[in-house]
């Protein structure tokens, strides 16, 4: 075993002795100033964790949070050096927890903090020229396709994970409802924003984004989409790209 | 070998952070340059990149990285050492900072600067890896003196040996974090001024300053951990002074990196450097 698998090995493991051949600087083991390391690494990703996840930090409670987190960091430490991306599986870690199964909602709740974070870090673009879509006919505008923004986000759940977010990083916002809902996270310019999506519009933007044209995602969208409502949200928060006809 | 035209001023900077932005835009002084860590920089595009480009038209910027285990058991990360180079490459910074430690082993990131055994080994795999970095990015880097916890047992020369043979051999400089002595040397019961004494001052490209908290270890030995989480002490001053009346005039940087405060307090401990700067330039 090498000095470093030894000295990793205990990092993550309070349990596991500590490495051989560490020392005071006096001849003395090294003892408690090993768990330094430990502590740093520790509180640094939890700390990662916490400041991507806020939301389920205060669903659950501080406390709660730095338990989950530290089993987390434990069983998935991060396998790259930059740690804006660090917590990718954390969604669904809290989804196989068992202690929290009575919060089913939970890692949808996460994946909008995850969306949200991948949207902020995600490349700028410029928005395409609204007024094209006006001076189309009927026929040439069911047959555009859209190009969506790299900050474009969507999400689906079968619980109220929209609400659910907003009630606990809005003030004032309203009570959670027992809905399914959809989240659909634009970024007009660097802050991502999520609003939540009316009837039809989730497959409709997921057409968009696979590249059908306006009358194919209107038909994959059913009757009671309000296509107005979608559109003028995904122009107004420059949410495409290109227009191409 | 390296563009050594484009260089920190020998002035105080300090470690950037968002929420300083607009009082940096608006009322820098004394503040002449600006660090950033590499790694929050590595997303594709939003605010943080746009940010630091407003930064870099005003500001020589330095980059220093904190994850790139030049340490480390094994190779280094590439695709992170090309992740640097495009960052390099864009921004064209004045300086470009590493750490004697490594964070990575068997592709498990830990973000934390873990210490090294001074051996013959160990050099040789440090410096490896420095020619790698000053290759691949085509500029001299400087490596910064980590805070010490503990020592190994294994260890064949001091940190200042080890950092002279460093530079020798690869020809990169030095960031020299007096706090990091102070918290070494109280940690392993070494004088902070004869390690000045021994350290290869005339590579130093930059100083760094910061704060530190106090614990004890298992003996009630004092234990300084290195935060960066409150203002530097006195004593860390002092070493400032001492450190440049041996090295001269060099860009000064105080890192704040927890617990952050407001810019006027930030702004007053780079004045402080400053006044340790300016002192030089009067003859005695």
């Amino acid at each position: 075993m090498t000095d470093q698998t030894a000295f990793h090995a205990a990092l993550l493991d309070a349990a596991a002795p500590i490495p051989t051949g560490l020392t005071d600087g006096a001849g003395r083991p090294a003892g408690r100033r090993y768990g330094v390391y430990r502590n740093n690494v520790a509180v640094s990703l939890r700390d990662a964790l916490e400041t991507a996840y806020p939301a389920i930090a205060k669903l659950i409670g501080t406390e709660n949070f730095h338990n989950i987190a530290g089993m987390y960091l434990r069983s998935a430490p991060p396998d790259t050096p930059i740690m804006l991306q660090y917590g990718a599986g954390f969604p669904q870690f809290l989804e196989s927890l068992a202690p929290l199964a009575h919060l089913p909602y939970l890692g949808d709740v996460a994946r909008i903090e995850r969306a949200m974070r991948l949207s902020y870090h995600a490349a700028d673009s410029t928005p395409a020229d609204a007024t094209i879509l006006q001076n189309l006919s009927q026929e040439v505008l069911m047959s555009a396709r859209l190009t969506l923004a790299p900050s474009v986000r969507i999400l689906r759940s079968p619980f109220p994970a929209f609400d659910i977010w907003a009630y606990n990083m809005r003030p004032g916002a309203r009570k959670p409802r027992p809905l399914a809902q959809d989240t659909l996270i634009l970024r007009a310019e660097f802050d991502p924003v999520p609003h939540l999506l009316g009837p039809g519009a989730y497959a409709f933007v997921q057409a968009i984004n696979a590249q059908q044209p306006l009358g194919a995602a209107l038909q994959a969208a059913g009757e009671d989409i309000d296509l107005g409502a979608i559109l003028g949200l995904l122009l107004s928060s420059h949410a495409i790209t290109q227009i191409h006809i | 070998m390296f563009d050594e035209t484009n260089s920190l001023p020998a002035a105080p900077g300090v470690g950037y952070k968002a929420q300083h932005f607009a009082a940096i835009m608006g009322e820098p002084d004394p503040v002449q340059w600006l660090e950033i860590h590499a790694e929050n920089y590595m997303g594709d595009g939003g605010r943080p990149i746009a940010q630091l480009r407003h930064l870099a038209e005003r500001f020589p910027i330095s980059v220093h990285g904190v994850g790139l285990s030049i340490g480390g058991e094994g190779p280094l990360d590439t695709d992170h050492l090309a992740r640097l180079k495009h960052l390099c490459d864009w921004l064209n910074p004045a300086s470009f900072s590493e750490h004697l430690a490594w964070s990575t082993h068997d592709s498990h990131f830990f973000n934390d600067l873990l210490p090294l055994p001074y051996t013959d080994a160990t050099l040789s795999r440090v410096c490896d890896h420095i020619d790698q970095v000053q290759e691949v990015l085509g500029r001299r880097m400087l490596l910064e003196n980590p805070s010490s916890y503990l020592a190994f047992a294994d260890s064949t020369m001091t940190e200042t040996d080890f950092l002279h043979a460093v530079t020798r051999r690869t020809g990169c400089g030095m960031l020299l974090d007096v706090n990091n002595v102070f918290v070494s040397a109280t940690n392993l019961s070494y004088s902070p001024q004869s390690y000045i004494d021994a350290y290869p001052l005339d590579a130093v490209g930059e100083i760094h300053l910061g704060g530190h908290d106090e614990d004890h270890d298992d003996h009630g030995a004092p234990l300084l951990i290195d935060s960066h989480g409150r203002e530097v002490i006195d004593p860390v001053w002092e070493l400032l002074d001492y450190t440049l009346a041996r090295s001269g005039p060099r860009p000064t940087l105080v890192e704040w990196d927890t617990d952050v405060p407001d810019w006027p307090v930030l702004a007053a401990e780079a004045r402080r450097a400053n006044i340790a700067l300016s002192r030089l330039s009067v003859p005695a």
